[in-house]
């Protein structure tokens, strides 16, 4: 309540640069610090904390489902039932629940405040409560395993009519528990996402003008309001789905025979769900995109010790991007049966898309051209996440083609795809991120050489579980099979394809572990990392306390003096100036 | 260093994996060409730029690695150069849309002369008919939907007393002249797809749907899936038999219409009793959920099931006689065996038709 | 400076080693949030009457009379939004009694026109139009739940301005709740005057 008081009363009517450290609410009791915190980096860890750990789960059930696919019939316990909810499960965990929270809430949370110069989220208490419902949200989806039948498995797109349907598992209580878990979710984001959308636009410290914003900030940015409006569309068909289930509506059930049984619905359209769904799935996709394109942005800058190449078509780009994504949505839809018409407008935007993106990844790759590049481990991941971008987004451009496609769609190709371009890269983003910004969160270095370990594992690993696995989707192996039993066009070899696949998925998922053990033991035990370890530029490595101490700046909140991206500056002593840097004979401006 | 030589090797190997692997398309046995050849333009440009920037980048990796000495170049932006290359890619996308939109008109444009077939899908099985000899399919209806009727025919509409049912496991086309499929659902999302036709199209319960192609490679092809719809998905399969004209007209002869459908009662082929009992199980799609030869399936193998001990859900056991299995076949989820879902609708056979699966599953 | 022109600065040449003003939005925070979050309830109501034109076109849609009692909730929600204008004039002009008298009004006729629409779906459950009988019901009793559930969140808001003025609490720390308050009110009012319309007209 307190919190709020200050929010009204004092961020109302004094500009935010001049909120005094004394106004901050300081949590009196260790619950009031560590549990019940209103400090965004405390809320931060806790959402990087629930959203790894729900992770991991849905990283153990990939686990399973390449069990059964690498090795048909061997593990009796997985039946086709629990591998389609493990299929379900996995991909809404991993999309929304662990991706979507961690770069949002865990990122946004910890980077935000501390890169635009605030003390904190302009509304505390509300982001506070934010993190508490996704909590719940996440208890609630978790709560579905032990439920009567089970989670559902209707894939995490949850098309009807299947999704209500005896036949697919989980179609009472899984399914309703998944669809008021992602009610919740998106009420909790809202809240979240309002404060970090409110605390860019209105809570900047003096000087830090829209364009001298890191990209970081921007990715979010844009990433936040692309979800606010995209999440909407989710909780609209949560809610019309919960009621086709519950109370018998048909908003998206039409007259329909299953089973053997005529059952109650008449004249509702599936199509009309997928085009809802889809109208969230697609911006969805650059929810968790372009938060890894502004952090991969970042690290290739400082750790390339050169400014980001063409920083302005990089915020024009991301804008854009934004933007176009909100009317590309049917190119998930090509082979739905909606009005073959509309392929030709949303082939042409999603190729459009194509452009800025690229262009992205054109100024990644000239930013280390004439850099002096520290291949630290954070700068390998960066420099995977291109690599694995590169890849995942030309095969998007196969996907994107209306008719190219047709062959492709529902094959193991989408399947590759899109684990390229929203799996592996935003993944090698968030380690990136995770071990660039580690010793400014804890105040130690992560040991670099289990985080080279990680890194070859991953990164080598993760390439070849999916860069062969397109080519079973060219040969037109379809997913979500539980088995693929004998056909006439699968060879024999093709099986020991996918029994090598689950071998290096299996590797690749216990070397997460030995990051895990990294992560706990460098808190302890790792090489103090003074306040600016890397010689960054940003307002997050200026601060007077490493970690930073509630209101983040100490008594005087930072004045910044110039871009986010001075690195080797002619004329200037060192390969970088930090923003909060004025103008003097050591920093070669001219004057 | 070490990096900047990964990236080689992985491009390298990429491309290599590419030419040598055994895993490609699938022999065409339609007219979209078009297709694969634009899919060939598209590897060959996205495989040209996925070379270069990534040899690029491990040039870069490798020639600008840190030294003490050195400071990297400030460059914030280079107009030129951004230009040149939003020009190029624009050229690249032009290049793979334009061919592209070109074959999708063909796609969606439906040549006049197309002959109609429909496929029906429903959890987990394909059927299929075809207009008979006028040529137009009868009306359908959900509600005309029974064990008698699965194909929901209006009774009384003229159109449809000499359309074609195959309820069974195979359809089969001509050669050389376009087919449009038309797909109906009865339950959830289903999609017609045959990897050698290249086309596809999900069936959506509520409307139809359709594709066209040409069939040009004679041979029989698996039909699958490719929308997940259920615990079966996998298991839904069928078979394409692509034919020359007249061993196509013979194979249609033999296919039951409407009409024949609702004046016979028995199937009256010969053979012994389980031989029927083999084929109402086919006509029926029992097969679909159950295997005859013991391999795991959506519900318990046919092989061995008479006379075996069976645990059921509630932990009660029941030897499975014949009696056991009527009451399975007409209440499925009276007494499920534990493992299993409930999940097999009731099937309303006639005296004989009973008679002769029960025989068919005694003879397993 | 524009948006267009803030965006097209090259930040490395443009006053550097300089504290340009954080310059940012226009106007305070509390009304940026509460705009922000109008664009996301708008949404959810832009994406609901999406489907509703989308599912309009199917064969089975037949349209649910409209009880004229509606017509009696619209001008009590208008009253209700022009109270709680008044209110937030009044606490401009710190009139305290108008202010009172304005917010008291406000939530009333708030609460006035939820229980209007409570009734409105009493009369027609009452003559067989249930919300499964048919798509346009569905829509009808869906979209009236979901702008009476903003709503009477917004009056959550609302007891909590009253009871600061019941203690008492100074006209000018009050201005901002009140001015929020109308704000979200008005754009309720727009709301349910688009879904009113669009029952009317389909």
């Amino acid at each position: 309540m307190a919190m709020t008081d200050v929010a009204h009363d004092a961020v109302d009517y004094v500009r935010p640069a001049e909120v005094a450290e004394e106004a901050l609410y300081h949590p009196k009791t260790w619950l009031g610090k560590y549990v019940f915190s209103q400090d965004a980096k405390i809320i931060a860890l806790q959402y990087s904390m629930t959203a790894m750990a729900v992770g991991l789960i849905a990283l153990l059930l990939s686990v399973l489902m390449r069990l059964q696919l690498g090795f048909p019939g061997v593990f009796s316990f997985i039946t086709p039932d629990a591998y389609i909810q493990f299929v379900t499960m996995h991909g809404m965990i991993m999309v929304i629940y662990l991706l979507t929270a961690l770069f949002l809430g865990g990122f946004g949370n910890y980077l935000i405040p501390l890169m635009v110069g605030a003390r904190d989220m302009v509304f505390p208490y509300v982001n506070m409560v934010s993190y508490w419902v996704y909590l719940f949200a996440v208890l609630l989806l978790l709560a579905s395993f032990f439920v009567p039948g089970g989670p559902t498995g209707s894939g995490w797109t949850l098309y009807p009519p299947q999704t209500i349907l005896p036949g697919t598992p989980g179609a009472d209580w899984g399914i309703l528990l998944m669809l008021i878990s992602l009610a919740f979710f998106v009420i909790g984001f809202t809240m979240g996402g309002l404060n970090y959308v409110v605390t860019v636009l209105q809570a900047r410290t003096r000087g830090m003008s829209l364009m001298r914003l890191p990209l970081t900030v921007w990715g979010i940015f844009m990433a936040t309001i692309l979800a606010l409006l995209a999440f909407p569309a989710l909780l609209v068909s949560a809610v019309m789905m919960t009621l086709d289930s519950v109370l018998g509506t048909s908003f998206f059930m039409p007259a329909i025979v299953s089973m053997g049984q005529t059952l109650d619905y008449s004249g509702g359209s599936p199509v009309l769900f997928q085009h809802l769904f889809w109208f969230f799935g697609h911006p969805e996709v650059y929810i968790v995109a372009l938060p890894a394109f502004g952090i991969v942005s970042e690290l290739i800058s400082v750790h390339a010790r050169k400014n980001i190449f063409g920083y302005r078509l990089m915020v024009w780009a991301i804008v854009v991007i934004g933007g176009l994504s909100f009317v590309v949505w049917a190119h998930h839809m090509y082979v739905s049966g909606m009005n073959p018409y509309f392929g030709f407008f949303f082939a042409t935007t999603t190729l459009i898309i194509a452009v800025p993106t690229a262009i992205k990844v054109y100024n990644w790759v000239l930013t280390l051209w004439r850099g002096n590049i520290r291949l630290t481990v954070p700068m390998l991941f960066a420099i995977a996440f291109v690599f694995t971008f590169i890849n995942g987004g030309l095969t998007g451009i196969f996907l994107g083609n209306v008719i190219v496609d047709i062959p492709l769609s529902d094959t193991y190709f989408v399947v590759a795809h899109f684990h390229m371009v929203m799996a592996v890269s935003p993944v090698l983003a968030v380690f990136g991120a995770v071990y660039h910004w580690y010793p400014k969160i804890t105040g130690r270095m992560l040991n670099e050489t289990l985080g080279k370990f990680h890194f070859w594992v991953t990164f080598v690993g993760l390439y070849c579980i999916y860069y062969p696995m397109h080519y079973l989707g060219i040969l037109g192996v379809p997913r979500r099979y539980y088995a693929t039993g004998v056909t006439d066009f699968i060879p024999e070899s093709a099986q020991v394809m996918n029994a090598g696949i689950s071998i290096a998925a299996i590797i690749v998922a216990s070397t997460q572990l030995v990051f895990l053990y990294n992560l706990a033991v460098s808190t302890t035990r790792g090489k103090p990392a003074g306040d600016n370890p890397w010689g960054a530029t940003t307002l997050e490595w200026q601060t007077a306390t490493t970690p930073p101490s509630h209101g983040n700046f100490g008594k005087e909140l930072p004045l910044v003096y110039r871009w986010a991206y001075d690195y080797s500056v002619p004329g200037a002593k060192e390969d970088f100036i930090p923003q909060n840097v004025p103008a003097s004979g050591d920093t070669g401006d001219a004057r | 260093m070490a990096l900047a030589i990964i990236l080689v090797l992985l491009v390298v190997g990429s491309v290599l994996f590419h030419f040598l692997s055994p895993w490609y398309l699938t022999p065409i046995a339609s007219n979209w060409n078009y297709i694969d050849d634009t899919l060939t333009i598209t590897f060959i440009v996205c495989g040209i730029v996925f070379v270069a920037i990534n040899f690029f980048m491990a040039y870069c990796v490798y020639r600008y690695r840190y030294r003490k000495d050195r400071r990297a170049a400030y460059e914030p932006e280079n107009k030129r150069m951004e230009w040149w290359l939003t020009v190029f890619t624009t050229v690249g996308v032009i290049a793979m849309l334009a061919p592209g939109l070109f074959v999708w008109a063909k796609y969606v444009e439906v040549p006049d002369n197309a002959r109609l077939v429909e496929a029906v899908g429903q959890q987990w099985k394909w059927s299929y008919r075809y207009p008979g000899a006028d040529g137009i399919l009868g009306t359908v209806d959900i509600r005309h939907m029974d064990g008698r009727n699965p194909f929901g025919m209006n009774p009384d509409d003229p159109n449809g007393q000499d359309d074609v049912l195959v309820n069974g496991p195979e359809i089969h086309l001509p050669l050389g002249s376009p087919i449009k499929m038309l797909l109906r659902s009865k339950d959830v999302l289903h999609d017609f797809y045959v990897p050698q036709i290249r086309a596809k199209m999900d069936l959506v319960p509520g409307m139809i749907t359709y594709f066209w192609f040409t069939p040009t490679r004679a041979g029989r092809y698996d039909v699958l899936c490719a929308e997940l719809c259920g615990t079966g998905h996998y298991t839904m399969r069928s078979h394409m038999v692509l034919e020359e004209e007249s061993a196509f007209n013979a194979w249609l002869a033999t296919q039951p219409t409407f009409a024949d459908t609702q004046a016979v009662k028995v199937a009256s082929a010969g053979g012994s009793l389980a031989e029927q009992g083999r084929q109402v199980a086919e006509s029926q799609g029992c097969i679909g959920c159950h295997s005859i030869d013991g391999s795991p399936s959506v519900g318990p193998t046919w092989k061995g099931l008479a006379g075996r001990t069976e645990t059921l859900a509630d932990g009660s056991t029941v030897v499975v006689d014949d009696e056991y299995l009527m009451e399975s076949i007409s209440v499925p989820n009276a007494s499920i065996v534990a493992g299993y879902p409930p999940i097999m609708p009731p099937y309303q056979l006639d005296e004989g038709e009973m008679a002769a699966l029960i025989a068919y599953l005694n003879s397993l | 400076m524009s948006l267009r022109r803030q965006l097209s600065t090259k930040p490395w040449l443009a006053q550097r080693g300089v504290v340009t003003d954080a310059g940012g939005f226009v106007g305070s925070t509390p009304k940026v949030t509460l705009g922000a979050f109008l664009c996301v309830a708008s949404m959810v109501f832009a994406l609901f009457i999406a489907a509703y034109f989308i599912r309009m076109t199917y064969a089975d849609w037949r349209p649910i009379p409209v009880p004229a009692l509606l017509w009696l909730n619209t001008v009590v929600l208008i009253g209700s939004s022009m109270a709680l204008q008044w209110a937030a004039v009044s606490s401009r002009r710190e009139h305290s009694d108008g202010m009172r008298l304005g917010l008291t009004l406000g939530g009333g006729c708030a609460l006035v026109f939820l229980v209007g629409q409570w009734l409105a779906w009493r009369q027609l459950s009452g003559l067989g139009y249930f919300i499964d009988s048919n798509p346009s019901n569905a829509f009808f009793y869906t979209l009236t739940a979901v702008h009476g559930l903003h709503l009477l969140g917004g009056l959550g808001a609302w007891v909590r301005a009253l009871v600061r003025v019941r203690q008492g609490v100074e006209i000018a720390r009050l201005r901002m709740t009140l001015e929020l308050c109308a704000i979200y009110w008005h754009f309720l009012l727009l709301v349910w005057l688009v879904l009113f319309g669009l029952l009317l007209v389909t």
